[in-house]
């Protein structure tokens, strides 16, 4: 770990203001990602900025019918909120499956968006990786590591997005709220939030520098069955190697690409009146597994299948 | 020496008139541990204020040190020392004293030479513990690489026979092959693990003058004393070795490495206490191993099941400079009746870390593979996996003839078919749905070596009646402690409260540590021992004091019980006699060697393992529903450490077959998970309902006490019933380990 300094801002304008100015500034959540890669060296940030305790901590109801998740929920809160787990399943099932217990207690809505990829080069800074030393060539291509990316990887990162939560929120149409310096707030979808890698794999969203996330808001939610499922190599406490979140006629997929996966072929086979297996073989047909990671190809076709099956997406179409 | 005959004469442990013998006794440490107060080698206070140390590892698999530049790193912020191959004191050579199969660390410290990828090639002590991590971050190397060998399916061509040992032979097994009508002939692939101990290696030192003092995190006392002895050059009466607790060994801490040496050196030279400890890459990379093994398995049988040929050849690997033999292949000599055997090790070597012993090395790679064979030949033959067994049971030690001492092999199966329901298993495999899973039943057998090592122990009592055992034993989180009071008290006849243990400390009585699950026999053998010798003084103390109402009585005809020294109805507390007659206390010890005609018989412990699976069609997702086991090993010293020891073993079974297991980058020679988030082993939510029962047993060959291990034969053999209960469930046949979703989907329609 690198040496740092430490401090507690009481308001988000102050917070949004030491980010901005003080150089290799940055927030900091629950921790449970930041802390681990500090102590590795992977991040070096020079000042922390604890946004955890900010007044950002609230699940309301909008207007229009859905919720906005302050930025600073914890996982285990939001999983919990009877309203999430009767509107958004998918969403308490997403989160509940997981981290662990524990993790989740100190992990937050926006700390889980930002989380960074468990490609195993990554964490071995003996290793060259694009993504923390941009232009020093990517270890995983050539490697041995199988929870790679089958679609929208490129010749810089083959890596995945880890983050059961935001595979459900992408399937919600989930939006993020920002404010930045100045106190200027932005929308963004969440479909569009993370980034493909292409030849800059460090830059993972399309968040601004010293932006801060201040809330999900989640739609209505659509009409239809909703699943979120999970396929790891235990049954709990493991990243997925493949994953599947129906909302209604919306389906993503994660562990498959460098951001959630939302399976817009399938979408729109499905509402063409394809059958759930065809549906997947629609949205696999752009795949390009690397040989290592083959297996996924099946994986999602089964696991993509029987969701869809099981909310019954499509029928009636 | 004694023989197996003077040991079956009763004995207080025998008689167990205080009852503690068996009972389920809390742990002796336990409340210290989940308390946080049980200081851990790195938490022990040094006598004065430490420095911490920190390592630097090689990111080359094999090469040179061709530059080490610390100019940086030495005027950092409170650095001390930075060393590299180019200025680490000189250390001696290791090897003299030392048992060569297990004790052989690194050697030295920071060399130049680089064997494996994550060998330390530089140490920073700084006042701080971040203060010499932010300098280790400091020092810049070069290396001159040369080409490894890192890949061990690549270099299964290369494997040799290991030094010295010879394939075992009976009878002519090709012709017996060749003529059998049902054949079986499959390899199977069991997985390289990691020990993942939760405590990672680490070191406390200090010196006093010319002696120093390391608390540190080591499976054996004293053969951590002498390594360090002979690195430092010199004599180890001025080594003092401490390990009062340890946070998991499984073997991997069977040796001493460079936080230890690098402690002890960087203590002398700062003339200050320092601290090292492995971070978590460290316990992958820089300690040893399980490695891979590549089991050919053959069996040829008669239409009704007998076997009349039997080969198990196991290739295996292990870094090029330390040689190891994981001796798969060793318990099948022992198992199933078959006129004409083979047996054999081959050994690739590899510039990996080094492989060494884990957890029932030899079995838990080993039984992966014959008993998914026999799984395979009953349904080959129709039938029953139990059938087949019983069929082959044998009456004597199969390779050697020799009788065995005690062999419940079949009454736990059959008790185990009992409980589980095992009439319930479809002999067809891919018949059973539970919702979308499909669910199937698989068992296997478990055999596992007895072994019984030199050791002693000492014991005193007291003037106020408080008994201490001492002992360089360790317990590593097994339960030592626990079992010895209760041993002493026993053997005392006192209450379990006026028992000490204390343990770990090479001022202690050696014993030779933990593993081999000769720990409880061995050190409690001692231990025994060493009381009975405690009582033979107190006899004689009491019978010849004046003032004791057993005075003039025959020293023979003295019982012990409730604290009390007695003959016939004349008694008076032990606490009472020793005050007056003996204020300074007394003080004796006991030792253990193996009877003389203890190898006569073959000495194992044995089990069966029954578990339910469920399999995901979707995803190839494996999930243990249900697994029983029973097992024979002995008389049991305390219900709930063995229980734990045995699920425990279960569960490490489990592991293996589904979830645990480490791959080696071919181009860095690195292992793919470093840290536990990527290492899998089984969560809880893996391990649903998993239970285990002990058999009725004294095995009076053994050792006095008539106890056997009890630490590694449950995983012996666990995880082939997961993989034959995978078969039942789906219809895949995986024959490596372990069967993660990926294979398990590859191999589903
Ligand atoms: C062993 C382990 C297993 C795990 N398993 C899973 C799993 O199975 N599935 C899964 O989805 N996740 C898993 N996780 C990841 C876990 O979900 C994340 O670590 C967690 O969600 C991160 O949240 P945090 O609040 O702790 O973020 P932090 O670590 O505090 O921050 C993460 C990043 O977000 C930035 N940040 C935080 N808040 C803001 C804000 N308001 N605005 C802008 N930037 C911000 C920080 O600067 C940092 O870059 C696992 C983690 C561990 C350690
Ligand atoms: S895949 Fe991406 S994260 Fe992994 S090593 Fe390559 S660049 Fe780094």
């Amino acid at each position: 770990m690198k040496a740092f300094t430490y401090e507690r801002p009481g308001d988000v304008a102050t917070a949004l203001a030491l980010v901005a100015e003080i150089p290799g500034a940055r927030f900091l959540a629950g921790g449970t990602n930041l802390v681990d890669l500090m102590k590795l060296r992977i991040e070096q940030p020079t000042h922390l900025v604890d946004v955890s305790r900010l007044p950002l901590a609230e699940i309301e109801d909008t207007p229009e019918g859905g919720l906005r998740l302050g930025a600073m929920t914890t996982n285990s809160q939001v999983a919990a909120d009877a309203r999430v787990r009767a509107r958004y399943p998918a969403l308490a099932q997403a989160i509940l499956s997981g981290a662990s217990g524990q993790l989740r207690n100190k992990a937050t809505t926006a700390g889980n968006l930002l989380q960074r990829t468990r490609c195993p080069y990554f964490y071995d800074t003996s290793k060259p990786c694009n993504k923390r030393a941009p232009g020093a060539g990517c270890a995983a291509i050539g490697g041995i590591s199988s929870n790679t990316a089958i679609f929208g990887a490129s010749d810089a990162c083959i890596a995945t997005h880890p983050s059961d939560m935001a595979v459900a929120l992408t399937a919600l149409d989930a939006k993020v709220e920002t404010q930045s310096g100045a106190g200027e707030a932005r929308v963004l979808a969440l479909e569009g939030f993370h980034r493909l890698p292409g030849d800059t794999p460090h830059v993972e969203t399309e968040l601004r520098p010293a932006e801060m996330i201040t809330a999900v808001v989640l739609p209505p939610p659509p009409p239809g069955g909703q699943i979120y499922r999970k396929a790891r190599e235990r049954a709990s406490y493991a990243f997925a190697i493949g994953s599947v979140a129906v909302a209604g006629g919306r389906v993503a997929l994660g562990a498959v690409a460098h951001k959630p996966w939302r399976a817009e072929a399938a979408e729109l086979a499905l509402e063409q009146g394809a059958s759930p297996a065809e549906a997947m073989d629609a949205e696999l047909r752009a795949a390009r597994p690397d040989g290592h990671n083959d297996y996924k190809l099946k994986l999602m076709a089964r696991l993509g299948a029987a969701c869809l099956t099981t909310t019954g997406a499509g029928d009636g179409q | 020496m004694s023989s197996v005959k003077d040991w079956a004469a009763p004995t207080p442990i025998s008689e167990n008139r205080g009852g503690l013998i068996g009972k389920g006794v809390d742990r002796y440490e336990g409340r210290l541990k989940v308390t946080g107060s049980a200081p851990f080698a790195y938490e022990v206070e040094a006598p004065s204020p430490p420095a911490y140390g920190v390592l630097i590892a090689s990111p080359i698999a094999k090469g040179t040190v061709t530059l080490a530049d610390i100019s940086e790193a030495r005027v950092a912020p409170g650095v001390l020392l930075v060393w590299t191959p180019h200025n680490v004191p000189a250390q001696g050579e290791r090897g003299a004293k030392i048992n060569p199969r297990s004790q052989r660390g690194s050697n030295p410290a920071l060399a130049e030479r680089i064997e494996h990828f994550g060998q330390h090639v530089g140490f920073v002590v700084a006042d701080t513990l971040e203060n010499a991590k932010a300098a280790a971050a400091l020092v810049r190397f070069d290396y001159a690489a040369e080409p490894a060998d890192l890949i061990f399916e690549d270099n299964l061509d290369a494997a040799d026979q290991p030094e010295g040992e010879e394939d075992v032979r009976v009878g002519d097994f090709e012709a017996a092959f060749a003529g059998a009508p049902v054949r079986l002939d499959e390899t199977y692939v069991s997985p390289l693990q990691n020990h993942a101990q939760m405590e990672p290696c680490a070191t406390t030192a200090w010196w006093d003058g010319d002696n120093v003092t390391v608390h540190t995190s080591i499976q054996m006392v004293k053969g951590g004393q002498h390594t360090l002895a002979e690195t430092l050059m010199i004599p180890s009466t001025q080594v003092r070795l401490v390990t009062r607790y340890i946070g998991g060994g499984f073997g991997g801490k069977g040796q001493a490495y460079d936080d230890l040496t690098l402690a002890a050196l960087a203590a002398r030279e700062l003339g200050q206490p320092v601290k090292v400890a492995y971070t978590r890459q460290q316990m992958f990379q820089a300690t040893i191993h399980r490695p891979a093994v590549h089991m050919r398995v053959r069996l040829g049988a008669q239409a009704d099941g007998r076997l009349d040929a039997f080969a198990l050849e196991a290739v295996t690997h292990c870094r090029r400079e330390t040689p190891f033999t994981e001796h798969a292949a060793n318990f099948a000599r022992s198992l199933y009746a078959a006129p004409n055997r083979l047996t054999g090790h081959r050994l690739v070597k590899l510039d990996i870390p080094a492989a060494g012993p884990m957890r029932a090395p030899g079995e838990a790679s080993g039984m992966l593979s014959l008993e998914c064979a026999m799984d395979e030949l009953a349904e080959q033959l129709g039938l029953d996996p139990i059938e087949l067994r019983l069929r082959n049971e044998p009456e004597t030690d199969p390779e050697t003839g020799k009788p065995f001492s005690t062999r419940q092999l079949v009454r736990c199966m059959t008790e185990g078919a009992q409980r589980f329901g095992w009439d319930r298993r479809h002999p067809k495999p891919g018949q059973v749905r539970d919702g979308r899973w499909l669910v199937g039943l698989g068992m296997a057998a478990a055999i596992r070596g007895n072994f019984l090592l030199p050791a002693k122990a000492g014991v005193r009592i007291d003037a106020d009646g408080t008994i201490t055992l001492r002992q360089g034993m360790t317990d590593i989180g097994t339960g030592t402690y626990t079992i010895l009071a209760q041993i002493t008290a026993e053997t005392l006849g006192v209450p379990l409260a006026q028992v000490k243990v204390e343990l770990g400390d090479s001022d202690f009585p050696p014993a030779p540590g933990s593993g081999g699950q000769f720990g409880a026999a061995t050190a409690g053998s001692a231990a025994f021992a060493a009381g009975m010798n405690l009582r033979t003084a107190l006899a004689e103390l009491a019978t010849g004091d004046p003032n004791s109402p057993l005075y003039g009585d025959d020293p023979e005809l003295v019982t012990f019980g409730g604290g009390h020294i007695a003959v016939d109805n004349r008694a008076e507390p032990l606490d009472r006699l020793v005050a007056r007659a003996a204020p300074d206390g007394i003080y004796v010890e006991g030792s253990i060697t193996p009877a003389a005609d203890a190898r006569d018989y073959s000495q194992h412990t044995y089990g069966a393992h029954f578990a339910e699976v469920g399999v995901d069609p979707d995803t190839g997702e494996v999930r243990l529903r249900r697994m029983f086991g029973v097992f024979a090993a002995g008389r049991i010293l305390n219900a709930k450490t063995a229980m734990s020891q045995i699920t425990g073993g279960m569960i490490w079974g489990v592991g293996t077959a589904l979830h645990e297991y480490n791959a080696v980058d071919p181009r860095y020679g690195s292992f793919i998970a470093q840290d536990l988030a990527g290492y899998h082993v089984p969560a809880h939510a893996d391990i649903a309902d998993l239970s285990a029962m002990f058999l009725d047993e004294v095995d009076d060959k053994a050792n006095p006490m008539g106890i056997k291990g009890v630490g590694e034969l449950g995983i012996a053999g666990a995880g082939a019933a997961i993989a034959n209960a995978v078969y039942n469930a789906c219809g895949a046949r995986i024959r490596q380990y372990p069967l993660t979703p990926e294979k398990v989907l590859a191999a589903l329609p």
